[in-house]
């Protein structure tokens, strides 16, 4: 039962990846972005981290997509305004993330023989145990983290704010 | 067989809430048009039964039966896509709610409340988060700029609002130490000085305001603002699909009104709750009490959000965005800190001072 959600799952994200890439209008591939990160927030669910499949939605499909979707819509991006890519760029790619995928195929085909180093702790994602671990285990990570958050919030207020004395 | 026994109770309340919001929802179309035809001194719809009762699915008959138009130039799946997310996000959010205490039937004990999600509040967010797709598909996809300006102007509010809407939220679960629902209730047990708004009238206020926003409700419904974008993002849209975007505007209504009278308001808590209980010994009874009193909450809240509509004129967009970022988050960000103060000092022994 599990296993068969999971390959539908799996096979529902690929394929709106793919379907990402492959799309002509712009638009429509943010929406299917949209929908691969809903079937990545059930991969979340799956794997019982309840918390991290929410926050995943409101983050990625809620906010960020919106704001995506947001600057394509006002682009008004069409055939017309498509830059021409040189084959020599495409060949490039093509290799790049060739030989990328090739390690990966490289690494995950022993992956039935890797153990986890520790026992897992398959309750580990449910919101009380996720902040308690945070705040004591992995305190430190987790305020570099916010401090870096805080540090590019900064950023882009400044970034974002006119130069009184350019302008 | 057991497995579906036990499911059996949140079936059946799903089903029920979902019959119940549709048909809120179509009688706060009647209620909006009376109380504003009380507040603009007139009748109202008094024609289609006894006063006018049946008005509401005499529009929905003239809905349905519309001629129904796609624009030649629209993108027909995004088109009827627009109105369908809207619809299904609105009605999403009922299932964590929780709609009344304990039930004891048929010698079973449940809860009425489908699913006590221990995130309840944060799928709330997701939720309403992903809503907004269905103003920006739908006015995207009508290819009509009045429809673009609508959707961007519709998306950008929401998502402005959402931040402080977030933060007022963060400081009362910073109180509760709960994301679910059922907590967040059953702690303001004991009478009307428990409740939330008391404790937190700063969260509310945040919190009521950006409702009005997420709702795209006057005075903040300038994605429709009819007199600079014609009919706003549904412009292109006739017939039932307008209705749907229409509809799912009063049901957002419904459940902000629940939302809001769930954690600031006590849901199903009701001044003299245990008095009852120990005059009548019966949990069923307080808890249809308490039912009722939660609806009586609800409805309140949809008649202050009409009377809202009909009372202050709409804002200018600047206006809004000023008083999303320049007040109320900064004041979100204040009560959060004060907040986290007094905890502080409430819980002194767990930080060893």
């Amino acid at each position: 039962m599990i296993a068969s959600v999971f390959y539908f799952l799996s096979f529902v994200s690929i394929f709106f990846a793919v379907m990402v890439v492959v799309s002509k209008n712009p638009v429509h591939s943010v929406l299917y972005l949209i929908l691969t990160f809903f079937s990545i927030a059930g991969h979340y669910l799956l794997l019982n981290a309840q918390f991290l499949a929410l926050v995943h939605i409101v983050v990625y499909a809620g906010a960020i997509m919106v704001l995506f979707l947001f600057v394509i819509m006002l682009l008004n991006l069409n055939a017309a305004t498509e830059p021409v890519k040189s084959s020599l760029m495409k060949f490039a790619g093509a290799i790049a993330g060739g030989s990328l995928m090739l390690v990966l195929i490289a690494v995950l085909s022993k992956i039935n023989s890797i153990q986890p180093a520790h026992e897992v702790n398959t309750q580990i994602g449910l919101i009380k145990n996720l902040g308690k671990i945070l705040f004591t285990e992995y305190n430190l990570p987790f305020e570099v983290a916010s401090i870096l958050f805080l540090v590019a919030m900064i950023g882009t207020v400044i970034l974002a704010k006119k130069n009184p004395h350019t302008s | 067989m057991e497995t579906l026994i036990n499911f059996l109770p949140s079936i059946i309340i799903i089903f029920t809430m979902f019959v119940v919001t549709l048909l809120i929802a179509l009688y706060s179309t009647y209620g909006e048009r009376k109380v504003a035809a009380f507040l603009q001194d007139r009748i109202g719809p008094n024609r289609a039964g006894p006063w006018g009762l049946l008005q509401p699915f005499a529009d929905g008959v003239k809905m349905f039966t519309k001629e129904e138009i796609i624009p030649d130039s629209a993108n027909k799946f995004l088109f009827i896509l627009g109105p369908s997310i809207a619809m299904i996000c609105c009605l999403m959010t009922s299932v964590v709610l929780p709609w009344g205490g304990e039930l004891t039937l048929f010698g079973k004990t449940f809860y009425l409340q489908a699913v006590d999600l221990n995130i309840g509040v944060l799928y709330v967010f997701a939720v309403v988060s992903v809503s907004v797709y269905g103003i920006m598909i739908g006015g995207w996809a009508s290819n009509n700029k009045w429809s673009l300006m609508g959707a961007i102007r519709g998306s950008s509010q929401i998502i402005s609002y959402e931040l402080s809407m977030g933060l007022s939220i963060i400081a009362l679960v910073l109180m509760t130490g709960s994301l679910s629902f059922r907590d967040i209730v059953n702690q303001q047990h004991g009478g009307i000085l428990h409740w939330n708004f008391l404790m937190q009238p700063l969260s509310f206020l945040i919190f009521l305001i950006c409702a009005f926003a997420e709702c795209n409700r006057s005075p903040f419904d300038l994605p429709e603002c009819e007199t600079e974008l014609v009919g706003g993002f549904h412009t292109e849209y006739s017939s039932m699909k307008l209705g749907f975007y229409l509809f799912s505007e009063y049901i957002n209504m419904f459940i902000s009104s629940a939302v809001i009278s769930a954690l600031f308001f006590g849901g199903f808590n009701f001044p003299g709750m245990d008095w009852l209980l120990e005059t009548t010994h019966s949990t069923n009874i307080v808890t249809m009490v308490g039912v009722g009193a939660y609806f009586m909450k609800i409805f309140f809240f949809i008649f202050f959000f009409m009377w809202v509509r009909w009372t202050i004129p709409r804002f200018r967009y600047d206006q809004l965005m000023n008083l999303g970022w320049k007040t109320l988050i900064p004041l979100a960000l204040v009560n959060l800190a004060v907040m986290a103060i007094i905890e502080m000092f409430k819980h002194q022994h767990a930080f060893g001072f």
